[in-house]
């Protein structure tokens, strides 16, 4: 019986014929932390009595949330982050490096690598073929100090998509028409599994933007195959050694199949307060906002900033609106100053926010006001999310996001294109 | 046997409800970070909860994040397992991580307030309001081993290792 690309890997890093339903113990390539989750992460290693690192040159701290950090306390979190780096020897990023998850895909992941990170979203690194799933704190520091840990194989969901999208229309449309379609726990406990023509076409960029978001279905990993794109992306990123091909058999089996077709996407829109709750953009003209954001782990890269600057380059965004830009990593922000975008952007009326998960949160930059409204390219729009229950979150496109901060009000981005 | 009252939530109780980001410059003062314990879902939360009582909630609890902290400041606050339709991935495995039982059955049949009366050996709640008795989805063998162990790090402190 053929294996999904989840058995693939599962088997490949237990030593065993994993199957669905299996409980293994799997070798993992990559633990990684970040500075919320980070510092518990120490305390419970060091409580554990695990002593040493199992693999330091692949253990990763990151400080990406609070970057640079907004007060005392978050700043003695990051100590506590660079002094475990130092005595361990392990591996730190520190402050304007980037987002974890954007620093995973350019320097760490691997196809068919096993990849725990105590960040939900860690789930990204699927996009180019690994086997990558969040965890909690206590998980990682064990990931960490054993080199292995426990996984139950998941099932898994075939998401086959064909078809050209519309002009206007890309993946994080197709992401959010998705969790729409299957609702935030329509995967949980789940392996989801991209393919069809769409997705072979796809840029890397928007293989990662989907895999992203396929913990916001409750899904326990996102997987990609890797393919000639795959292999040219980690070329350009001086890795070409670490490809692999990896594709599921012909014959594996899917607990259930979702097929997609690009072409009838709108340009889709998540309202407050859950992912799930979708409508195409079109529906929701007129919605005024206060603040729009555009980057984080989910849409903060190149091709997501060449988009927003197609539309924003040589007009303004609307008065009261703050436009935020936050590239998700320094080289995405080197690359986007070499090439205009910074300018353009900037002189549209934007705030460039260091390299980061800037607003997501709530914890620093860009938190809400009392009835405020915001529309982010980000991933989450839960209650409270960023830094006030008392705020309205709307999640879209990087196009959704740049036509709407033109217009002040939530716009369809081909009413501009 | 635990025993206490149940403190009832909707669907789709997400980790920023139980605690948002931005109590992140709290999370290395947990006694601190515990008053704001599910918050933003109920303000009086916290002054109501009493050591032993439970969380009881609908479909998809704990989605989101994969703080360990969300588990972390509800058992500081005394709750001693939350109960729910269904539960997300990386909370369910971070509460049964930190010792903290979560018991997937109908809770439609809980009001808010009943008084419970919580079997693990045995996978039954009684509500000693109702008088009715309803039983939960049995904990994998994995997790039930760390749950019995008193969490993921006091078992690989015994251990040094971790098996299935």
């Amino acid at each position: 019986m053929g294996k999904t690309l989840a058995e693939k890997i599962l088997s490949e890093k237990s030593g065993t014929n994993a199957k669905a339903g299996d409980i293994v113990i799997a070798k993992v390539d990559l633990a990684f932390v970040q500075d919320t989750t980070g510092p518990l992460t120490v305390r419970q290693f060091q409580s554990s009595g695990m002593g040493k690192l199992a693999n330091a040159k692949r253990t990763v701290l990151f400080i990406d949330h609070a970057a640079p950090s907004p007060n005392a306390n978050l700043s003695n979190d990051h100590i506590t982050l660079r002094d475990f780096a130092r005595q361990t020897g392990c591996i730190l990023s520190d402050a304007g490096d980037g987002v974890c998850h954007q620093i995973v895909q350019e320097a760490y992941a691997r196809p068919g690598d096993v990849i725990v990170g105590a960040d939900s979203h860690t789930v990204t690194a699927g996009g180019l073929g690994a086997f990558a799933t969040g965890m909690g704190s206590s998980d990682v520091a064990v990931a960490m100090g054993l080199g292995k840990n426990w996984f139950r194989v998941p099932e898994s969901f075939k998401v086959a998509v064909d078809g050209d999208f519309q002009k206007g229309v890309g993946a994080k449309d197709l992401i959010l028409h998705l969790i729409g379609k299957i609702g935030a726990d329509g995967a949980t406990y789940k392996s989801l599994e991209f393919t069809g023509s769409t997705i072979k076409k796809m840029s890397m960029s928007g293989r990662f933007t989907i895999a992203n978001m396929a913990v916001e279905a409750g899904a326990k990993a996102g997987i990609f195959a890797s393919d000639a794109t795959t292999r040219k992306f980690l070329q350009e990123e001086g890795r070409g050694k670490d490809y692999k091909t990896l594709e599921a058999d012909a014959d594996a089996v899917y607990e259930k199949t979702i097929t997609i077709d690009a072409a009838k996407l709108e340009p889709t829109v998540s309202k407050p307060h859950t992912v799930d709750n979708t409508s195409t953009a079109k529906a929701l003209k007129g919605t005024k906002l206060n603040q729009v954001v555009i980057g984080t782990c989910t849409n903060g890269r190149l091709e997501d900033l060449a988009v927003a600057v197609s539309i924003l380059k040589g007009k303004k965004a609307a008065k009261n609106i703050r436009l935020i830009i936050v590239p998700a990593s320094r080289k995405i922000m080197l690359q986007a100053i070499d090439k205009g975008y910074i300018k353009a952007l900037v002189e549209a009326g934007a705030m460039i926010l260091p390299v980061g998960c800037g607003p997501c949160m709530g914890l620093h930059q860009g938190a809400l006001g009392d009835g405020e409204v915001c529309l982010s390219t980000s991933n989450r729009n839960f209650h409270g999310r960023m830094g006030n229950p008392k705020s309205f979150i709307y999640l879209c496109s990087p196009a959704t996001a740049a036509a709407s901060a033109l217009k002040g009000e939530i716009v369809d981005p081909r009413e501009v294109m | 046997m635990l025993n206490g009252k149940a403190h009832k939530f909707g669907d789709s109780i997400s980790t920023d409800h139980i605690i948002p980001g931005r109590y992140a410059h709290l999370r290395s003062n947990l006694p601190e970070l515990a008053k704001h314990v599910l918050e933003d879902a109920d303000p009086n939360f916290v002054k109501k909860v009493k050591p032993g009582d439970f969380v009881v909630g609908g479909n998809n609890f704990g989605l989101g994040s994969s703080r360990e902290h969300a588990p972390l400041v509800m058992k500081m606050a005394g709750v001693s397992a939350v109960l729910a339709k269904s539960a997300a991935r990386i909370f369910f495995r971070n509460a049964i991580n930190l010792g903290l039982p979560v018991l997937i059955c109908d809770t439609d049949k809980i009001k808010n307030g009943d008084e419970l009366e919580i079997d693990l050996t045995a996978g039954t709640v009684k509500d000693k309001t109702n008088g009715q008795t309803l039983t939960f989805g049995k904990i994998p063998g994995v997790m039930l081993k760390i749950l019995n162990e008193g969490g993921l790090i006091a078992y690989v402190k015994k251990h040094g290792d971790i098996k299935v």
